[in-house]
């Protein structure tokens, strides 16, 4: 059975949903940042994080923008085969539920041509990710990603020899490396195997996984838990002034990959992990 | 380390060389904001030798892009930008007069050896506190490259605005000294 989404509809949900990510920060991170006062050792890191959950309190209650980094608009569709799309292109519907969202929630608007720099005014084109999947609905995440954080993530296709040790190096030095800037407590998330592009979004949609939630296959889930252990022993701390809470979690994620290759993706997440879904 | 400053812009170089890294500051005043795009205009005007559109001499530049501000609100959310994406043109601003840089992130050793050199400091604000730190904005008007948008130059009028001392005018660095007592590797 064939069912109908219309154009409108879709629009609409993205537009709540631009609004909805950049206001209101999940219970995940909010639960995060209270176990991480409590982890904390250093006095500063401490009052980072109260500054942290007071900002989210204020971002809720007065309706304003979590972080004035409002992020590139990346999108994940999940469209079920059964889904017939009426009324219009579903990119369009994505964007232009984007440009409502961006202009309507005050939310700052960052997209720019690479070269030239000029800002195309309303944060399109979206970043958008669109699946195929069984059934006869359409599921919508949106994550908007900051550019500080995002410009501190790195793809590396490392040789196969170094195996899991080689990855886990390659991950800790990043966050090393990337110090400050990603605005921490980060969440990190790894993608490793498919192809170049393939362990970048494995990576991407690792990030969007709930805080504290491990990944179902135990050897996965512990090698999660000894790279946020290694990571929080780096000493950065919250925003860098020195702490032992550098990082909230540790998601990884991995496919199959070429007998050539070991692909390594790091996609460093700022504390306002913010992302919000919605099935249509 | 960690005491709380009250100061008031413009500052000179005897309130700046009072810091020490981890002082907690509370600054008032005017802070003027630019980020990467201010920042390449301001500096192609200094190499050809033209008068900038506003003063520097003692007064704080705060790297921030705000959201657009709500009806009835002087500004939208205004957290730091990162900084390191300024170090190219920070030093030349510091050798101008400029006395003080609010942002988020490690900075080059050029620009604190300018820091050093002509008694400058920079702070840190807290990234992704853009709700929080937009209420100790009282007043923000801009004053160059309204084309810009969100990274024109604008004038901040602040009350109490929360900051941390990150490399003082002695060429220390919070971020590494603060690696070094907490790092357990």
């Amino acid at each position: 059975m064939i069912r109908e989404i219309s154009n409108k509809e879709i629009i609409k949900v993205v537009r709540d949903l631009c609004i909805d990510a950049n206001y209101n920060l999940g219970d995940d991170v909010l639960r995060a940042f209270d176990r991480a006062i409590e982890a904390e050792e250093s006095a500063t890191g401490r009052e980072v994080l109260n500054e942290l959950i007071e900002n989210a309190r204020i971002a809720r209650e007065e309706k304003a923008p979590i972080c004035q980094d409002c992020g590139l608009a990346v999108v994940f569709i999940e469209v079920g085969q059964d889904v017939h799309i009426t009324g219009g292109d579903l990119k369009e519907a994505v964007n232009e539920g984007v440009r409502q969202g961006y202009k309507d929630g005050y939310l700052r608007k960052s997209a720019c041509h690479p070269f030239t720099r000029k800002n195309t005014g309303d944060n399109t084109p979206a970043i958008i990710h669109i699946q195929i999947v069984p059934g006869d609905r359409m599921k919508i995440v949106f994550a908007p990603k900051g550019g500080g954080a995002e410009n501190m993530s790195r793809v590396n296709m490392l040789t196969p020899a170094v195996g899991i040790e080689g990855v886990k190096d390659f991950v800790a030095n990043r966050v090393k490396e990337s110090g400050s800037n990603p605005c921490p407590p980060t969440v990190i998330g790894i993608g490793v195997g498919g192809t170049f592009e393939r362990s970048a979004i494995l990576a991407k949609k690792a990030i969007l996984r709930e805080i504290g939630n491990r990944n179902p296959d135990p050897e996965l889930a512990k090698i999660e838990e000894e790279i946020l252990t290694r990571i929080n022993r780096l000493g950065i701390g919250p925003m860098g002034y020195g702490g032992n809470i550098t990082s909230l979690d540790v998601f990884l994620e991995i496919e199959p990959c070429h007998i050539a290759s070991l692909p390594v993706a790091v996609n460093i997440q700022c504390h306002a992990a913010r992302h919000k879904e919605a099935v249509i | 380390m960690s005491k709380q400053i009250r100061l008031t812009t413009p500052l000179s170089s005897e309130d700046v060389e009072k810091l020490n890294i981890g002082d907690k500051v509370l600054l008032n005043g005017v802070l003027l904001t630019g980020r990467d795009a201010a920042h390449k205009r301001l500096s192609e005007l200094i190499e050809e030798g033209k008068e900038l559109p506003v003063d520097i001499k003692g007064q704080v530049i705060y790297f921030v892009g705000p959201t657009p501000a709500k009806p009835g609100k002087p500004i939208g959310s205004a957290g730091p930008t990162t900084s390191y994406r300024m170090d190219p043109y920070s030093p030349k601003l510091i050798e101008l007069g400029l006395k003080g840089m609010i942002g988020k992130g490690n900075r080059s050793q050029v620009v604190i050896d300018a820091m050093k050199r002509f008694k400058a400091v920079y702070f840190g604000a807290t990234g992704g506190a853009g709700a929080l730190i937009a209420k100790r904005v009282k007043k923000a008007e801009i004053v160059a490259y309204a084309d810009l948008g969100p990274e024109a130059i604008r004038i901040l009028e602040v009350e109490d605005f929360p900051v941390t001392v990150v490399n003082d005018t002695k060429g220390n660095d919070l971020y590494q000294e603060g690696i070094k007592r907490y790092a357990k590797v």
